[in-house]
């Protein structure tokens, strides 16, 4: 992303909140792992070009959210809708809804047997019936948008996590979704590649994309998302701006949270 | 005892030797292709898939190959199913045994693939079939060659049971000769012995070099 060095996001917020139609919506989203309740009554709007934060303590249940909206976890109650449209059960109806949400795994879950350029074409053949060549040249396209281009005919062991994070960015964003899904996407990453990702991830805010990314990077919150979520025990505890939030959270739990992650 | 009683029947040792390599080649191949069907239907999000799958691979895996070739010999045809006798019957024999070893070998191997990788597939919008053959199998299939190249090994020493039933391959041309011969029955089935490992040691090693040139890093 060649934009990374400024500094803040565009003014796509009215009052705090962005302006475009809802994209994703959870209503009233429960799940349970066993006796584990991970997902309380959630309930969660994204509209679209909008960048939302979830953020909380592990085992609040923010993964879990962030997998249901692509049903790589089922709920057992509620509703989540796409694009006004249910999430289809399985079969081929979910396979082309899953398409339209790009999802980024902590892990980066490259296709371990291919390579760069394989990986980002192999969705746009398969999912999406387009020639070879036209994928190719996509592909290529987003490989250099995300830097790593010069890396195509590797295979992914061959590079660092920073640059595989950012093949799996490009894998999703291959297939022209209508929203991205951040897993932790940094997590994995030694500290000096975490800035590579998070900067390709600003640009991607900054381009209109609506995202919504699971993160401990309180940095990447302040400068792109629109919207934190505070996650807590398997319930939205708080909503709010990044500046109220991080300045002057509401909810016990969150002023606890920050007070915990914020002072060293 | 005379080295010469191997070369004078040199041809029926070929025959026979051809013969063994023909069923282990064919049926070899029919298992591949069913082993990972059936490996495939293991892993299916369909139920009935999944329990024909293990109920195949379980009856094949724990019987005796040479009942299997009685069932098909002696009770099949009671049910109106006559096998063609002799290679035919050992072909689909050999087949059906060895093919629920491949698909318990290619199992393994789709286990040992992380869910990451499937998520990752599904992620893109791949439907379950696309994201088994062109994901999961690819990699499942490399991680397990040498475990097949065994079960292709013991495939090729399972052809001898086909010699108890009208097919003439090395076990049986060896009993033969040896009845032919009584005097060189230790060189003739020696004889034998080296046509196995003709077949059974270049195998181990293409196994080394197929793992070596299909290797990848996770």
């Amino acid at each position: 992303m060649a934009d990374s060095t400024a500094v803040d996001p565009a003014p796509v917020v009215v009052d705090g909140r962005p302006t475009g139609e809802p994209l994703i919506v959870l209503d009233h989203v429960d799940k349970h792992f066993g006796a584990l309740h991970v997902l309380q009554d959630v309930n969660l709007t994204v509209h679209r070009g909008e960048v939302v934060v979830v953020i909380g303590p592990s085992g609040s249940g923010k993964s879990t959210l962030c997998r249901t909206i692509n049903r790589l976890e089922t709920i057992d109650s509620g509703t989540i809708t796409l694009d006004g449209k249910p999430l289809p059960a399985e079969g081929r109806e979910l396979a082309r809804l899953r398409a339209d949400v790009g999802m980024v795994f902590q892990s980066f879950n490259l296709f371990a047997h291919k390579t760069v350029l394989e990986n980002v074409t192999l969705g746009q053949i398969k999912a999406k019936r387009v020639k070879p060549s036209e994928a190719r040249t996509t592909a290529m396209e987003i490989l250099e948008r995300v830097g790593v281009a010069n890396q195509a005919d590797k295979l992914p062991a061959q590079l660092s996590g920073g640059q595989q994070q950012r093949v799996a960015i490009a894998r999703a964003l291959a297939m022209r979704p209508k929203a991205m899904l951040f897993d932790e996407p940094t997590s994995a990453l030694d500290p000096e590649m975490i800035n590579e990702v998070l900067d390709v991830m600003v640009g991607l805010a900054r381009d209109g994309m609506t995202m919504v990314v699971v993160t401990h990077e309180m940095g990447f919150a302040r400068r792109a998302a629109h919207r934190v979520v505070f996650m807590d025990a398997g319930q939205v505890v708080e909503e709010a701006d990044p500046e109220t939030f991080f300045t002057a959270p509401r909810s016990e739990r969150a002023q606890d949270f920050l007070s915990k992650i914020l002072t060293h | 005892m005379d080295l010469m009683v191997i070369a004078d029947n040199m041809p029926a040792y070929l025959a026979g030797f051809r013969l063994t390599a023909q069923l282990t080649l064919v049926s070899g191949a029919g298992a591949l292709v069913i082993g990972l069907a059936v490996a495939a239907m293991r892993v299916s999000p369909l139920g009935s898939l999944r329990a024909f799958g293990a109920v195949y691979t379980e009856l094949l895996r724990n019987m005796p190959l040479t009942l299997i070739f009685f069932f098909a010999v002696l009770v099949l045809p009671q049910f109106g199913v006559v096998l063609p006798f002799g290679y035919w019957t050992a072909i689909i024999c050999l087949t059906a045994y060895t093919s629920a070893f491949v698909a318990e070998a290619v199992r393994s191997g789709i286990n040992a693939v992380g869910i990451g990788q499937a998520e990752a597939a599904r992620a893109i919008g791949l439907t379950f079939g696309q994201s088994l053959t062109s994901v999961i199998l690819p990699q499942a299939v490399r991680s397990v060659i040498p475990p097949l190249i065994n079960v292709i090994i013991a495939l090729a020493k399972n052809t001898s049971v086909a010699a108890g039933f009208a097919v003439v391959e090395l076990v049986a041309t060896g009993r033969r000769l040896a009845q032919q011969n009584p005097g060189d029955v230790m060189l003739l089935l020696v004889g034998v012995a080296v046509f196995y490992l003709l077949f059974t040691i270049p195998a181990g090693q293409l196994a080394n070099l197929l793992e070596r040139k299909v290797a990848f890093a996770r």
